[in-house]
């Protein structure tokens, strides 16, 4: 699965590298690397939503908050 | 609402304006006759001894806009005809020399060049004087003036002089490309080329489902557009058709970390941001290019980076400097960048296309940490360097050079080069206070140092190491 986090400047200021972060974190507690490739863009035109991530072809709408959520509920299950 | 220093400027700026302008509508080819009627209508001269003139000259602004002589690889280039051919004396004596008794300039005078008439009144012999200014000095009427063309003055690295019709010309060899001439000539005779029109080429295919163009901007934009909110200035680079806005401060911040490691590996470094510089080592000191960085500008270095991780981008790079234009010739750089404009050329592009900064909204900007954004100013990139070293506990000490101007950048390489410089690095900036001073900025203010610190202040992450994880988004181990 590719997972990519916005990095652009609207998205950066809403958490972008906590959420960064805490993916990493996730993917590597849950022994993830080979099945999981997360990477990063800078824009992806939905600035109202961020922090913006794609996960393969869908879109969501992530808080640092909510990161955890969205990785069990979003990439855990769907692998 | 002051936008430029000087009317030079204002004048260039009308010119690269109505290019983009004909550019947008698709009217350019048809236009481009028109243009110096345009600016210049009537029949009453403004500037010049008479209005063909004028446009003479403007018709030569708007062969540059376009691009210019694409036979002459600098970047940098005289319109003759617009060249005043200024008095090239030297240091002469005025006829406000009293005839006094201390005769302080013929104390100073290292050369014995200084001699008195009956009249007690100085002349110099110019065979002997080395313009070295001490008399001019010292004058308590100052009656000894130095005559300089204001081209040769700028240029610290001697690369301007005249031809036989007494028109400046460059040595392309001894050029960096720095825009020094470009700002200080009073007639607005030497030029850097714009490629506006490229930009407007990948803008226009963008809006026609194109690829995306990506606007990287030098952090010394904090400084300009002061008129307006630098998140109007975003919004306004959006309105232009910009996907989006990234700072190249960015780029500043990898670099900082790669350059830290760099240097303690190899004990001593100068830096590579400033492509002015780096040309000026090339060129004048082939046994110190050893110690130049191998990373790319923080301008390349991000732009690498996005086209890497965004394969179809297209990146514009806006900023204050003219070297840059020729640093994005480099095979090195060539790949990652499409188009490099400056401050100047982009207020252009705003007014082309009517946008009116000052009633947009404020969008955000905000992608690095303190440390890249004060790359702008002399002595950032040494204290990032600096911090560099501190984040990623690499024992060694940095003892910094801080360079400001080219002059100072030829002292440190000329101590180094005879082991007499007390410092293990480098900071090379062509510019005096560092990109601040280029020659692209719009407006050169004391305050631009503060407001470029006051910007870095403000940023969202505070070390180059957090600014920095967001781009690894790799597993960790």
């Amino acid at each position: 699965m590719k997972v990519t986090v916005c990095i652009g400047s609207s998205c950066h200021i809403k958490g972008s590298r906590q959420v960064v972060e805490q993916l990493q974190n996730l993917i590597a507690e849950h022994d993830l690397k080979d099945k999981v490739e997360l990477g990063g863009t800078f824009c992806m035109g939905k600035c109202q939503q961020g922090v913006c991530v794609m996960a393969d072809d869908q879109f969501f709408s992530v808080t640092p908050e909510s990161t955890k959520e969205f990785f069990e509920e979003n990439i855990l299950k769907k692998l | 609402m002051r936008k430029f220093d000087t009317k030079v400027q204002h004048l260039k700026y009308k010119v690269l304006r109505e290019v983009a302008r004909e550019s947008w509508n698709g009217t350019l080819m048809e236009h481009v006759l028109d243009i110096p009627k345009t600016i210049v209508p009537g029949t009453e001269p403004t500037m010049r001894c008479c209005v063909y003139k004028e446009r003479a000259i403007l018709a030569e602004r708007v062969r540059l806009a376009m691009g210019g002589d694409r036979s002459n690889p600098n970047v940098i280039e005289v319109i003759d005809i617009a060249c005043d051919e200024c008095p090239v004396g030297g240091y002469e004596v005025t006829n406000a020399c009293r005839g006094c008794l201390a005769h302080r300039c013929e104390d100073v005078c290292r050369r014995g060049a200084i001699s008195f008439d009956a009249q007690h009144v100085a002349h110099i012999d110019k065979s002997k004087c080395v313009e070295c200014g001490q008399c001019a000095k010292v004058c308590p009427y100052t009656a000894i003036v130095g005559r300089k063309r204001p081209c040769q003055n700028a240029c610290k690295v001697k690369a301007i002089s005249m031809n036989e019709h007494k028109a400046a010309t460059i040595a392309n060899e001894k050029c960096i490309s720095c825009g020094a001439c470009v700002y200080q000539c009073p007639f607005g005779a030497i030029m850097d080329k714009s490629f506006i029109l490229d930009a407007i080429d990948l803008l226009k295919k963008s809006a026609a489902g194109g690829d995306p163009v990506y606007a990287l901007v030098a952090p010394s934009i904090s400084s300009q557009f002061t008129y307006a909110k630098l998140g109007q200035v975003i919004t306004g680079l959006k309105k232009l058709g910009f996907y989006t806005v990234i700072e190249a401060a960015l780029g500043a911040d990898m670099v900082a970390q790669a350059e830290s490691k760099e240097l303690a590996e190899k004990g001593f470094l100068t830096s590579s941001c400033c492509p002015a510089f780096v040309k000026y080592v090339q060129q004048n000191f082939p046994q110190m290019v050893q110690y130049i960085s191998h990373n790319l500008s923080p301008m390349a270095t991000l732009a690498k980076y996005l086209k890497a991780t965004t394969p179809n981008a297209k990146v514009v790079f806006i900023g204050p400097c003219t070297a840059k234009k020729a640093e994005n010739q480099l095979d090195s750089v060539k790949p990652y960048v499409d188009v490099v404009l400056t401050f100047e050329e982009l207020q252009a592009l705003f007014d082309s296309k009517d946008i009116d900064l000052t009633t947009l909204e404020e969008d955000v900007l905000d992608n690095a940490s303190y440390y890249g954004r004060i790359f702008a100013r002399s002595g950032g990139l040494s204290d990032a360097v600096k911090e560099g070293l501190k984040e990623q506990s690499i024992d060694f000490e940095a003892k910094p050079c801080a360079c400001d101007g080219i002059e100072e950048c030829r002292m440190a390489l000329l101590k180094k080069s005879r082991n007499a410089l007390d410092a293990n690095f480098i900071e090379g900036m062509a510019c005096i206070g560092g990109c601040i001073g280029g020659a692209g900025c719009l407006t050169h203010g004391e305050k631009n140092k503060a407001e470029v610190d006051k910007y870095g202040m403000e940023a969202y992450e505070k070390t180059i190491s957090e600014a920095v994880s967001v781009l690894m988004p790799v597993n960790k181990d």
